[in-house]
């Protein structure tokens, strides 16, 4: 099945793994993921803080190449899914967009990664391609702010309570908890300009992930994964209380589960989630 | 958390409340002052005004106090405000519209970091059409806190070199020019 990709800058770099892990899983899902020609920084967070119509206009530039395509458009990453949807519903309003030419079409879907997996592919598909189910593991499933909100962008049906990534997890066979946290902010963007603000976010949630009953976080986001991982050992310095709870991207999970080779991805993790996976009899 | 202080006698500034209106395309006095956007914020805890005091203020064109308090920067976007408020008012639109205006127009922000953080960010789209995180974060650090800042970060940098999530050499656009003429054509001027 073909369909254009859109993996944006942070799965060239500190969600490396993302990336990586997205490409393998594609491959044995028979998934044909065609990587928008040139494509550019969707803007981001920095393009709507500074100026609506340089937000709307980075983004668009996207969908003009999409356009030209045709094919549904699949997005890993929360932060540019949330732009290139946003500038999608400018463009359905029938508003103009800087740099986008009347002849704009807009004849495809912008899915999320996750959401595109689990409605796209199928449960079937994914339980046939397991080898080894992820028996024994018992994560909670997190899915941040913009794959859901605000639904007026997003099309979400339940933006509170989406179920996609534990809808997978399942079905790779772990034992999923449930927790009411899956949408709450983790403040990815005040990592590196407010840590003061951003570690009590990240600490909570990992304090709930522990109450749930959780030995493990899966998500479905560059930025999250990248607060949630790599701020424990301080998070752990500053309070006293020993904080190592291994975050995946779904992505590595599946790959997992379908017998793939993960280890490379793992030890890219500021938590090494091996040891938990060998206790487990998964590695 | 400091409480507001609400002055006894404002008097309105109308011409203001609807410049905000204009550029955000938002309905401020839809806002019936529920609180339902200040219950479900992540980032009170940090806020020197409620997000639904920031809708009363603006209301009566207040614009100043806003322009001038933490809340605008501490705001996470996280558009948990814009999915509860029942009159359908993006409070994280008119977030984003005051940040903006204190881009263009001051006053200074009180969390200097942040925008310095987004101008390093947009900086390094200008240049190479895609975010390439080691530059964007090494400028950051450099124009927030100086050279010391720079190497107090020394340690995560390598951390995240040895864990190969450091890209060498960033990504050259060919539709690079497009990109510059998207700056050149949207960013108001202040």
């Amino acid at each position: 099945m073909p369909v254009s990709y859109y993996p944006g800058c942070s799965l060239e770099g500190t969600a490396r793994e993302y990336g990586e892990s997205t490409l393998d899983i594609a491959r044995v899902l028979g998934i044909e993921l065609k990587e928008l020609s040139d494509w550019s920084c969707c803007g981001a967070s920095s393009g709507h803080i500074t100026d609506d119509s340089l937000a709307l206009a980075l983004a668009a530039r996207n969908l003009g190449i999409a356009d030209t395509v045709g094919l549904d458009l699949v997005v890993p990453c929360a932060a540019c899914y949330s732009r290139l949807k946003t500038a999608e519903k400018r463009l359905r309003s029938g508003r103009a967009i800087v740099g986008i030419p009347d002849t704009y079409q807009g004849n495809y879907r912008i899915m999320h990664l996750s959401q595109f997996l689990w409605e796209d592919i199928g449960e079937e598909t994914i339980r046939q391609h397991v080898k080894h189910p992820l028996d024994g593991l018992s994560p909670v499933c997190y899915y941040g702010c913009l794959i859901t909100r605000p639904p007026d962008v997003t099309g979400a049906v339940d933006p509170d309570n989406p179920e996609s990534i534990d809808n997978i997890m399942t079905a790779l066979g772990a034992d999923v908890r449930r927790w009411s946290y899956k949408t709450d902010c983790c403040g990815a963007s005040h990592m590196l300009t407010l840590p003061q603000v951003a570690i009590p976010m990240i600490q909570k949630l990992l304090d709930m992930a522990e109450e749930a009953g959780a030995d493990s976080i899966v998500v479905g986001c560059p930025m999250c994964y990248t607060s949630l991982d790599s701020m424990q050992e301080t998070i752990s310095q500053e309070t006293g209380h020993e904080y190592d709870t291994p975050i995946f991207f779904i992505t590595e999970m599946m790959g997992l589960a379908f017998g793939e080779p993960v280890d490379k991805h793992l030890g890219r993790h500021s938590v090494d989630p091996r040891p938990l996976l060998s206790q487990k009899g998964l590695l | 958390m400091t409480a507001i202080q609400t002055p006894q006698e404002v008097i309105p500034q109308l011409s203001l409340r609807r410049k905000v209106e204009e550029l955000s395309g938002e309905k401020i006095t839809a806002c019936f002052q529920c609180e339902k956007c200040t219950n479900g914020c992540p980032v009170t805890f940090a806020m020197d005004i409620m997000p639904h005091q920031v809708l009363r203020l603006l209301g009566l064109g207040q614009i100043e106090e806003v322009l001038l308090s933490d809340t605008i920067w501490v705001c996470a976007s996280c558009e948990m405000c814009a999915t509860r408020c029942p009159n359908d008012i993006s409070i994280a639109h008119i977030m984003d519209t005051m940040r903006q205006m204190s881009q263009r127009e001051g006053p200074k922000a009180s969390q200097k970091n942040v925008p310095i953080f987004h101008a390093a960010f947009l900086g390094s789209i200008r240049r190479f059409g895609r975010v390439h995180e080691a530059f964007m974060s090494v400028e950051f650090y450099l124009r927030s806190s100086g050279v010391s800042g720079l190497l107090q970060q020394a340690g995560t940098g390598l951390s995240m070199f040895n864990h190969g999530k450091i890209k060498i050499m960033p990504y050259r656009l060919l539709g690079n020019r497009q990109v510059r003429s998207i700056f050149k054509r949207t960013i108001k001027k202040g």
